[in-house]
């Protein structure tokens, strides 16, 4: 399983989904290595569809692949939950489901 | 960071469709700037408590007046066409203007948004910082903008008068 987290430095979001991610992936007993990938300029965004920061992948695909439609930007990624509340960050719903 | 002390002046338009200016909150006892945008994240988090405050607090003079200084060119989302959709769409019942020349967020010292900065009677600064202590309402347990409020509101000084801001970058033109 290939698990990345590509993050933009100008979003803070990034290690408390860092965070998150580690502890859903302990709790699945799943010891793959976080790859960190760091985008740096709107034509590394561009080049990657990167929606915002933080973005994770497992195997390539998003964990929220609704919001991997939003144009790819070096801004902090809009996560909305059901209820219609907004985050920085996935939910743990959202990685559970996408490490399933 | 380094913040000014006092409100800058400023003349920006707004999403009614008018201009406001710093004399024109002259008699607030209270005034709150608040560094915004349309896209972040943390903003949309907040948004609510922030429109909340404003509401609440309306008939004891205080305004609230966010500032959008972001570069709509590199961030669309945040032009001030979106502004004027944003704020009807989110039922703002503050003032929402748009900084493009980005003199008020550079006066102010802006990092991040949300970011606030309350202002007493005299437009001196009491309180920067956070609304509150997380983005999550339910787990809030501090509500810095609410008790700096209430402090200027008493002419006191706020128990906390500075937290760090939480939220994305202020978008400065490159």
């Amino acid at each position: 399983m290939k698990i990345e987290l590509y993050f933009w430095e100008g979003c803070p979001s990034y290690p408390e989904a860092r965070e998150l991610l580690e502890e859903v992936l302990a709790e699945r007993g799943l010891d793959e290595p976080i790859e960190m990938r760091e985008v740096v300029t709107p034509e590394d965004a561009a080049a990657l569809a990167f929606p915002g920061s933080p973005t994770i992948r497992i195997d390539g695909r998003d964990v929220d692949p609704e919001g991997a439609q939003t144009p790819p930007a070096l801004a902090c990624r809009i996560y909305r939950r059901p209820d219609g509340r907004v985050s920085p960050i996935p939910s743990r719903k959202q990685l559970e489901e996408a490490l399933a | 960071m380094s913040v000014i002390e006092t409100a800058p002046a400023f003349d920006l338009p707004g999403v009614d469709g008018r201009n406001h200016s710093l004399d024109e909150y002259a008699h607030a006892p209270v005034l709150v700037l608040i560094q915004s945008c349309n896209h972040c994240p943390y903003v949309l988090a907040w948004e609510e408590r922030i429109n909340a405050l404003a509401r609440e607090y309306a008939d004891r003079g205080v305004r609230v007046v966010a500032i959008s200084s972001n570069d709509a060119e590199a961030y669309p989302a945040d032009s001030f066409e979106a502004m004027v959709e944003h704020a009807r769409e989110a039922g703002y019942v503050f003032d929402y203007l748009y900084d493009e020349s980005q003199e008020v967020a550079r006066a102010l010292g802006s990092e991040r948004t949300p970011e606030c900065f309350v202002y007493d009677a005299d437009r001196t600064l009491v309180y920067h910082g956070l609304v509150d202590d997380n983005r999550e309402e339910v787990l809030v347990t501090r509500q810095f903008l609410r008790d700096a409020i209430e402090a200027a509101l008493a002419g006191e000084t706020p128990a906390v008068t500075d937290t760090a801001p939480v939220g994305c970058t202020v978008k400065w033109r490159s």
